[in-house]
């Protein structure tokens, strides 16, 4: 579905990222771990066509996408869960949810969709006519992603949403991506939660300072001495 | 029907509500701060008078052709402004004031320091006043059935966060160019009213403190909102006509106006997120319990 080829994106002057190559099948869920400062956000960012992608190649649906302006690279399907969230933040709940669904044009299926976030988020249909920004830090990461689900996305990008978040909220925010996986929701996810991360994933690659070192099926990274030693604390 | 004075500043305060409206679409609703909207009613003015003395065109020829050329030269002028943002877009929009007041000034075609007289008005004062209050209900039609739209939603994600609305599918670019010439469309509008009424105007009309004089109206009012905007510009609309005696201290005290806000009551007086509204809103839903009560 998605594949990148010796794509080199800059971050700013900065070159964040060399060479890397990987690829998301559909129905996948990846994940990109990796230190602070690796790089992983700004791969999203680079699929996203928030950062320029220099040189290699983008695929996504047999599509090049490597210089596609962000809004086009939505249309096509992908969305982002950026970093911090950033809502609208003076619009209510709601219109956070209608916005992220802007590009469809089938009222009723907007309407489904929107239905089944509030399934998904019961909090947030307590709150659909609240500002969000006096939701709380966990209900603004649901809105986050009910948001990404209003698009009726083919890949959702994930970056650090367990970022700041009570363990309580990291522990329902991994739950609604693993049933979005059940689903059958394409999701690349980029986490500093590697234990998390690898436990719901079914592959994974590891990120250091720009490059990608390895890569494997989740299971195998989480057993791998070289992650443990690194990612997991031993 | 009134006296002529009241009409003419009546009609003054109409002209001033369409502008206020204007400039509400791309600072209020959009995000984009301009500091140089009286540029964009300045080239709407001038256009009409042209097309008036010049080419003799009657008042309703010459008003759809200024809406057109003035939304046409505003979203050319908007593009600069792309590329900056906030504090280089005010900045920008401040630049573009200057340079096109410049020009009405200096280049001869535009009449230079003497500006353009002789436009003629078809109207009498009192059915200007009627034309112009018309012109303010459909502007206020369209502004309640842009915000309700589609493009209403693009703009107002676009202000909320423009990488967020970019992540949503909303082309960031063609809203932003979009909002720039639907507002100086309607300064193209006001524009003609001003230009016929007036039957003179010169480049002093439209210089840098008109366009403080717009922002304040909106920022007093409640930016970003249509309510906020029109009780904006009917308040500063009169207070100088109410105060005479201190209007050579006009844009000091509309500079302090606008600090006093910003630091106390950012949202305006009618703003969602302000006091009155709140009371508003507290009141009615307080009375129904106390109806029960009693």
């Amino acid at each position: 579905m998605l594949s990148v080829e010796k794509v080199d994106v800059f971050y700013g002057e900065f070159q964040a990222v060399r060479e890397i190559s990987f690829q998301v099948q559909g129905g996948e869920l990846v994940t990109i771990i990796g230190a602070n400062g690796a790089g992983k956000s700004t791969i999203l960012k680079g699929l996203m066509g928030l950062e320029s992608c220099e040189r290699g190649k983008i695929t996504f649906q047999e599509q090049d996408i490597t210089h596609m302006p962000t809004y086009q690279r939505a249309r096509l399907g992908i969305t982002l869960v950026p970093e911090g969230r950033r809502l609208f933040q003076d619009f209510t709940v709601e219109q956070n949810l209608v916005a992220g669904g802007y590009t469809r044009t089938d009222a009723s299926a907007v309407e489904r969709d929107l239905q089944r976030t509030y399934d998904l988020f019961p909090i947030l249909k307590e709150r659909g006519h609240q500002v969000a920004k006096t939701l709380s830090g966990g209900e603004q990461q649901m809105l986050a992603i009910g948001r990404a689900l209003m698009a009726s996305p083919r890949l959702i990008l994930m970056d650090e949403i367990s970022l700041g978040l009570m363990p309580k909220y990291v522990n329902e925010v991994f739950n609604t991506i693993e049933s979005l996986h059940r689903e059958g929701v394409t999701i690349l996810l980029v986490e500093q939660n590697a234990r998390k991360a690898l436990a719901v994933a079914d592959r994974g690659y590891v990120l250091e300072t720009g490059r990608i070192l390895i890569e494997n099926e989740a299971r195998g990274l989480a057993s791998d001495p070289r992650v443990k030693k690194a990612y997991l604390g031993g | 029907m009134f006296g002529g004075y009241i009409i003419t500043v009546a009609v003054t305060i109409g002209i001033y509500i369409i502008l206020a409206m204007s400039l509400n679409i791309i600072t209020g609703y959009a995000g984009q701060i301009s500091l140089g909207h009286a540029a964009f009613w300045g080239i709407g003015a001038y256009c009409s008078a042209l097309l008036s003395t010049r080419l003799g065109l009657p008042f309703w020829i010459g008003l759809p052709m200024t809406i057109a050329i003035t939304a046409l030269t505003g979203s050319l002028l908007a593009i600069p402004c792309l590329r900056v943002r906030e504090d280089f877009l005010a900045i920008t929009t401040i630049g573009i004031n200057f340079v096109v007041q410049a020009v009405f000034l200096y280049v001869p075609f535009f009449g230079g320091a003497m500006g353009i007289g002789g436009i003629r008005s078809p109207f009498s004062t009192s059915s200007f006043f009627w034309i112009t209050l018309i012109f303010v209900l459909v502007c206020i039609v369209l502004d309640r059935w842009l915000v309700t739209s589609w493009i209403g939603l693009a703009l107002e994600s676009i202000r909320e966060d423009e990488t967020a609305a970019a992540i949503s599918g909303i082309d960031v670019v063609r809203f932003k160019v979009a909002a720039f010439a639907i507002g100086s469309g309607l300064t193209g509008l006001a524009g003609h009213l001003y230009a016929h009424f007036m039957t003179f105007i010169s480049a002093d009309d439209f210089g840098f403190p008109q366009s403080i004089v717009i922002l304040s109206m909106i920022v007093f009012g409640g930016i970003g909102t249509l309510r906020g905007a029109i009780l904006g510009a009917i308040i500063l609309g009169v207070a100088p006509e109410i105060f005479r005696p201190v209007l050579d201290y006009r844009t000091l005290i509309y500079g302090g106006l606008l600090i006093f806000m910003m630091r106390f009551q950012p949202g305006g007086i009618l703003g969602d997120q302000s006091v009155l509204p709140k009371l508003f809103r507290m009141v009615r839903q307080r009375s129904p319990a106390l109806v029960r009560s009693g």
